[in-house]
């Protein structure tokens, strides 16, 4: 059953031999150690899990590996240039924007898309869009100030 | 727990007292460590020994314990400036989210002169750091920081005398910079690493100091955070993220309920999936591969069969089963004379008050990886308590507790649900039996199945209040939640109040599952139980509900962080049912004071509940980190919108309903109000906790808002939107 699969991800080309039907999650954090992925509920409920597939937020506990044959894949490894964090990064670490950390690369990565697709979201954009993403330490609050500022930083651009 | 009791305590205390010379291990305790055996922990150079309290600490030393903790003189933690100059901080504390394996070390660079690229942070590791207890509850700073800080001046203060040794001058003209020791005209320098090369020195500080507020640089923000730019990197290590070459990950065949009987297995069918490996012992049946999600496939074909009982209580009945199965009561506290009371009464309300069990759901499942060579255990968790785990390992396995290493990485979110650490357990068992180091990642089902929940409880009120408004009686009854935060604050001259079952777990054949402490334990309930009724008398009396606390407080404390959240909200005088939505609570809890104010719309058709607004004034004695303590308040109110407005097991006897967080809802971004945290200035006072008092309102103070919105009292938690209907089907 196993393919040749291959994408471009976080810059750079990879070729797998892999059952096609696998959820990426697993297959990022075993397969290719990308551990900042993480998993919090297997069922598409929580966005911890989330990456980005050709700029847009995609939860990759349900996305088959297959599914991303010839596309770009952007895991929170891939998103800061070198050590310069990216605007959305920054500001989550700036506003103290998370707590345990566990939610924050599927928090990061869907306030990403979300900024790619409305440079200067309105705050109830903001929430109708981070609203599947689960935080139980409550960093809320601080979040969406992350995200409001990183907007601003970005000046209605996209990096 | 042994350790726990009273009478260990009394060795344990004795012990230090000697100050590190050899005891005998006397009854087991794999507690303080000889002066050899420090040494040979800290290694060379200089280490000053130091003791970091623990919140719920005198919790576990006394059934009164919660409240007025009293300071242990122990160690729990060291620091140590090595042979090379680096500055390193040992604690067996682990990181839950408190930010503190970046803030300590800063200021550790701070207080110690040294670039802060020279300080580590080793934490949660047991063969590296002294024994601890365990973290516990969302610990803030304050717990944190001054002892860190006066270990560091210690290890200063050390320092500049080797200096003025080797330097021949005296100590007054000795300055510290950039790990080195200068004189005042700048002639002479020692480094750090030339003063603690070759020396074995060990200072032990007793007792704990508190942290003037002046002093406190603390900083711990922005990209200066080590965790957090680990975090937003995706660099941070959690136990699931960690890699041991030939690791296999299991996925363990669970029952369909708790008071599920196995029967038999056919392994067969999963045996056919390539690359898996099978093992059966006794009740543990696993299936293991390189990958999870091939493990997962290979567990969904085993064919097990059990004897399913039928359910005798569900999430409906538990409330009666729960007052029939209850132990007498315990007296918490009274005074006075309650039919005294009763006859002074103008009006009697007498209420029972439910709350249902609860999950933690931290965002990362427990997660364990064992290994096992010869002798040796390593085990990497996500625990609350990696000293527990090293014990329990070593009985397991037979093994003498110091072979076993618990390394404790990142950890996702605990509340109190990780002092659990089943998972480890089972890694380690599969470890020994398969050879192999093995990963046990629950998934989320498995976390909701095995959740220590908060217990469902039930807490029944009567009191009365005279003409002029005064609170004459207040009986007091609480079953199964516990009795921290049950003694009432306010003036009433006729009390009791009375614990049926005063822990969170239970006794035996009284919850269908385990239960365990969640974040602020018992306070949740007892809070929500109490202001309830507060707020039923001063309705009942035609009295505005803030206006009704005061007149019936004294508590100094109290009375000012009510008001300062009454100002802080715009709060005016109205007898409720008002129709605007407002509500007011007061609460305490590990020595803070809190007083929330809310405003709610409630959708009188749907049922449902929108927050507008939420004010929380804290009084937190001195507060040394005031944007720490302003983010876990505002953690704090988000999470308890959840126990308060949806979150609840459904159960059928030991059968969990809820597997995932498609019917077990947490509160989201749409649920967020306005959020605005006061800190009521204490200077004067020593500090207290920050982690927990904030949560332990939210579910009084949006019941008497719903109440002030409609005139429907609900008076149990959560208040979904079918029984938010119910009671105003019934006013
Ligand atoms: S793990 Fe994918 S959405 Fe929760
Ligand atoms: S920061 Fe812990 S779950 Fe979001």
């Amino acid at each position: 059953m196993r393919e040749n699969v291959q994408l471009k991800l976080n810059g750079k080309p990879v070729s797998l031999e892999v059952d096609p039907g696998r959820p990426l999650l697993w297959v990022l954090r075993y397969d290719l150690g990308l551990t900042g992925t993480k998993y919090g509920c297997g069922e598409g409920h929580c966005g911890a899990c989330t990456v980005l597939v050709e700029g847009s937020a995609v939860r990759s506990c349900l996305l088959r590996v297959g599914a991303v044959a010839g596309k770009e894949v952007t895991t929170i490894e891939g998103l800061a240039r070198g050590s310069e964090l990216h605007p959305v990064q920054k500001a989550f670490a700036e506003h103290d924007a998370l707590q345990c950390g566990y939610c924050t690369p599927g928090m990061i990565l869907n306030a990403v898309s979300l900024l790619r697709n409305i440079p200067r979201p309105t705050r109830s954009q903001i929430i109708e869009t981070m609203e599947g993403n689960l935080c139980r330490c409550g960093a809320h609050k601080r979040i969406i100030e992350a995200i409001e500022s990183a907007a601003q930083a970005m000046g209605g651009g996209q990096r | 727990m042994k350790r726990h009791d009273g009478k260990q305590r009394n060795i344990y205390d004795e012990y230090l007292e000697r100050d590190f010379t050899d005891a005998p291990e006397s009854e087991g305790l794999a507690l303080p460590l000889d002066r050899r055996q420090f040494l040979q922990l800290a290694g060379g150079g200089i280490a000053v020994a130091f003791c970091i309290p623990g919140s719920l600490l005198a919790q576990q030393r006394g059934r009164r314990g919660g409240e007025g903790q009293q300071l242990p003189e122990d160690f729990n933690a060291f620091l140590r400036i090595g042979e090379d100059g680096r500055v390193t901080g040992f604690t067996g504390k682990v990181e839950l989210g408190q930010g503190i394996i970046t803030s300590l070390a800063q200021m550790l660079a701070d207080e110690l002169d040294v670039p802060l690229e020279s300080v580590d942070m080793v934490m949660g590791d047991t063969d590296l750091c002294p024994w601890d207890r365990g973290t516990f509850g969302s610990m803030t700073t304050r717990f944190f920081g001054p002892p860190f800080r006066a270990a560091a001046a210690e290890a200063k203060a050390v320092l500049v005398e080797l200096a003025a040794e080797k330097l021949g001058v005296t100590k007054d003209r000795l300055k510290t910079r950039d790990g080195a020791v200068y004189d005042d005209a700048g002639q002479k320098k020692v480094t750090y690493a030339e003063l603690a090369k070759g020396k074995k020195i060990l200072r032990h500080l007793k007792g704990a100091p508190v942290e003037k507020p002046g002093e406190f640089t603390l900083v711990g923000k922005g990209l200066d955070r080590r965790d957090a730019v680990e975090k937003v990197t995706g660099r941070a290590k959690y136990a699931g993220d960690i890699r041991e070459p030939g690791m296999l990950c299991a996925r363990i065949l669970r029952p369909p309920s708790h008071d599920a009987k196995f029967l038999r297995v056919d392994t067969s069918a999963a045996r056919e999936v390539a690359g898996t490996q099978v093992v059966q012992d006794g009740d543990l049946i696993a299936v293991l591969h390189e990958s999870p999600d091939l493990a997962e496939q290979a567990l969904a074909r085993l064919k097990p069969e059990y004897d399913q009982p039928a359910a005798s209580v569900d999430d409906r009945t538990i409330f009666d089963h729960l007052l029939k199965v209850a132990p007498p009561g315990e007296t918490v506290a009274e005074g006075g004379n309650l039919g005294a009371g009763q006859s002074a009464a103008h009006h009697v309300v007498e209420n029972t008050y439910l709350n249902s069990y609860v999950a933690h759901a931290p965002m990362e499942p427990h997660t364990a990886l064992a290994k096992v060579e010869g002798n040796k255990v390593t085990i990497w968790a996500s625990t609350q308590t990696p000293f527990a785990l090293k014990d329990e390992a070593a009985s397991l396995l037979g093994l003498p507790a110091q072979n076993v290493r618990v390394i404790t990485p990142y950890v996702g979110g605990g509340f109190g649900g990780k002092s659990n650490n089943r998972q480890a357990l089972e890694a380690v068992r599969l470890a020994k039996l398969t050879g192999k180091p093995v990963q046990v990642a629950w998934t989320r089902a498995e976390e909701f199945f095995y959740d220590t929940f908060r217990p469902a409880a039930v807490v029944k009120v009567r009191a009365g209040v005279t003409e002029a408004g005064l609170i004459s009686f207040w009986d007091y009854g609480v079953y199964f939640a516990g009795e921290r935060g049950s003694q009432h604050f306010y003036d009433i001259p006729n009390h009791r109040t009375v614990a049926y079952s005063g822990g969170w777990t239970g006794v035996p054949g009284s919850h269908p599952f385990a239960t365990g402490p969640w974040r602020a334990p018992a306070n949740n309930t007892n809070t929500f139980a109490r202001e309830s009724h507060i707020d039923a008398l001063a309705a009942k009396a035609g009295i505005d509900p803030v206006e009704f606390r005061l007149k019936n407080l004294k508590d100094p404390r109290m009375r000012r962080v009510l008001e300062a959240a009454a100002k802080k909200f715009g709060w005016s005088p109205a007898k409720a049912p008002s129709g605007r939505g407002y509500g007011v609570a007061c609460g305490t809890d590990v020595g803070t004071v809190v007083a929330h104010i809310a405003e709610v719309a409630v959708n009188k058709q749907t049922g449902s509940v929108r927050v507008k607004r939420v004010v929380c004034a804290q009084e937190m004695g001195l507060c040394v980190n005031p944007e720490g303590a302003r983010i876990q308040m505002e953690g704090c109110i988000t999470m308890g919108l959840g126990y308060a407005l949806a979150e609840e097991i459904k159960f059928a006897g030991g059968k969990i309903h809820d597997s995932n967080f498609d019917t077990y809802t947490l509160p989201r971004f749409s649920w967020l109000p306005e959020i605005e945290t006061v800190i009521v200035d204490a200077k004067e006072s020593p500090a207290q906790g920050g982690g927990e008092p904030a949560v332990i309102c939210m579910g009084g103070v949006l019941a008497n808002a719903v109440f002030d919105a409609t005139g429907a009292r609900v008076l149990q938690l959560p208040m979904t939107p079918e029984r938010i209907k119910a009671a105003l089907a019934r006013v």
